[in-house]
């Protein structure tokens, strides 16, 4: 069990944003007035945001805006190094409390980084070891979700040959998604990607976006980017974050064509600073 | 921060201008040539008519490549899409210049029936006004005035609709009238269309004030 019961959100209390309401995809994911504090610097102001279930969610803004504070509060990275306060609402569960098992959490909301990482160690480890370390060790079924997770990467058919090599012998774009097969493994119900094409060439972000497109029928995306282009190009929504607040939150459409702030408008113009 | 799209936006805009006080003086030019029966400036309006094509044909080049190359969002992206939508329309509103100035050529030797030219005239001086007012408002990005101008749209329509009762008058009373009421009747129809043009674009300026896409007639 994720967390105690007694944590259940209180129903009343749940927020919507009427614009967000869409019965196809209801919210999964929920947060209110979460603040994140690196020692005495409120990083985070207040950040209530949703999220709906099978749909990319792109979190944009300026270097130090607190998109990527907030992204990886969402999974509990943040406990060790700052206090995290507020709600996060997983299913209805507050997932921000401190008897919360964060590894059972984290099977359900898996973290692609920055800079692809993947272990010193061949590219079917890479994937069947966290899958060892959860009880899997019937050697068909770890066969089927290597597989499996490398498939819904796009990345199968360029390593189905070569499962034993080296993980650190792919290039960037291939690194990078093996660390998404690596996170979809264990059949994560989110995915937070922080930036995972900025090291990526222009074929390889592409192919990774449409990895994302195909993904999100499965999963549920919250992708920060520095990219506009990536933003408008993959997701449903967007926020626009500035100072540790969440300025602007709508679609994606509205954002890039008609966003109601406009401070919103000059930082997706490239007019800003 | 200046950009230097913003350098490329405001020369799109300034040769936008240009081209729609063109138009104006072209739709002027026609009018006096066609109720002056002045076949020179006729022939000078229809001559010069594809200089507004070259420049419709460039500000659309010059659009499509700062789309390309700027990948404009927000403002900066309804600013080249108006533009780009309104220069089709003014060059149509030149296309119905031109179709008066070959009016003009059909009737210098038929009868002139003055209340029609009076109507004409009047006509005219509304759809040229309407242009350099249209510019203004795009410049200043005036919604309310898009509005206002959209109305002289709707003057037209009745003004045409009086040209063609009195034409049909003119037509059944004298059938010597026939040929020359009904080249009134085809001007006061060309002036009335390019006061539909200029209504598309006031729709355009409020599209590019606030995003909304709406039909003023």
């Amino acid at each position: 069990m994720l967390v105690n019961p007694s944590h259940a959100v209180d129903p009343s209390k749940e927020r919507h944003i009427e614009l967000l309401s869409d019965p196809a995809h209801p919210v999964i994911l929920e947060t209110h007035d979460l603040k994140v504090f690196y020692g005495q610097k409120e990083a985070l102001k207040d950040a209530d945001l949703q999220f709906n279930e099978h749909e990319i969610t792109a979190l944009i803004g300026p270097s130090g805006s607190g998109k990527s504070t907030f992204l990886r509060s969402l999974n509990r990275m943040n406990d060790r190094v700052a206090k995290v306060t507020g709600e996060i609402n997983y299913r209805g569960i507050d997932i921000n409390q401190p008897d919360v098992d964060i590894y059972a959490m984290r099977r359900q909301i898996g973290m692609v980084f920055q800079r692809p990482n993947p272990f010193a160690k061949s590219i079917y480890e890479n994937i069947a070891f966290a899958l060892r370390q959860r009880g899997v060790t019937n050697r068909h079924e770890l066969d089927d979700i290597v597989e499996s997770s490398l498939k819904g990467a796009a990345l199968w058919d360029q390593v189905k040959d070569d499962l034993n090599k080296s993980a650190l012998s792919l290039s960037g774009g291939q690194a990078q998604r093996l660390c998404i097969a690596r996170a979809i493994a264990v059949k994560p119900d989110i995915l937070l990607l922080d930036e995972p094409a900025s090291a990526l060439d222009p074929v390889s972000t592409s192919q990774l976006e449409n990895t994302l497109l195909e993904l999100k029928r499965d999963y549920t995306i919250i992708i920060v980017t520095h990219n506009m282009q990536q933003a408008s190009r993959i997701s449903e929504y967007t926020a626009f974050f500035n100072m540790g607040r969440v300025l602007e939150y709508d679609t994606t459409t509205n954002i890039f064509t008609n966003p109601q702030i406009q401070i919103t408008s000059d930082y997706v113009s490239g007019n800003f600073g | 921060m200046r950009r230097l799209f913003d350098d490329e936006l405001e020369e799109l805009d300034s040769d936008f201008t240009e081209m729609g006080l063109l138009v104006a003086d072209r739709i002027s030019a026609a009018v006096t040539a066609f109720t002056d029966r002045d076949t020179q400036l006729a022939d000078r309006v229809i001559n010069h008519d594809h200089e507004v094509n070259e420049r419709e044909i460039a500000l659309e080049q010059k659009s499509f490549e700062m789309i390309a190359l700027y990948q404009p969002v927000t403002t900066d992206l309804r600013e080249i899409v108006t533009i780009l939508k309104a220069v089709s329309d003014l060059e149509r509103a030149a296309d119905h210049a031109r179709n008066i100035a070959h009016a003009a050529l059909k009737v210098t030797d038929k009868e002139r029936i003055p209340e029609l030219e009076a109507l004409i005239n009047q006509m005219g001086t509304k759809t040229t006004q309407m242009i350099r007012d249209v510019l203004t408002a795009y410049t200043s990005v005036d919604e309310d005035r898009a509005k206002q101008i959209a109305q002289i749209g709707q003057e037209l329509d009745e003004l045409n609709h009086d040209a063609r009762n009195l034409s049909y008058e003119h037509m059944k009373s004298d059938p010597e009238f026939k040929t020359a009421a009904s080249i009134y009747v085809n001007v006061a129809q060309d002036l009335d269309r390019i006061g539909d043009y200029v209504t598309n674009v006031c729709e355009w300026i409020i599209y590019l004030k606030s995003g909304r896409i709406v039909e003023l007639d």
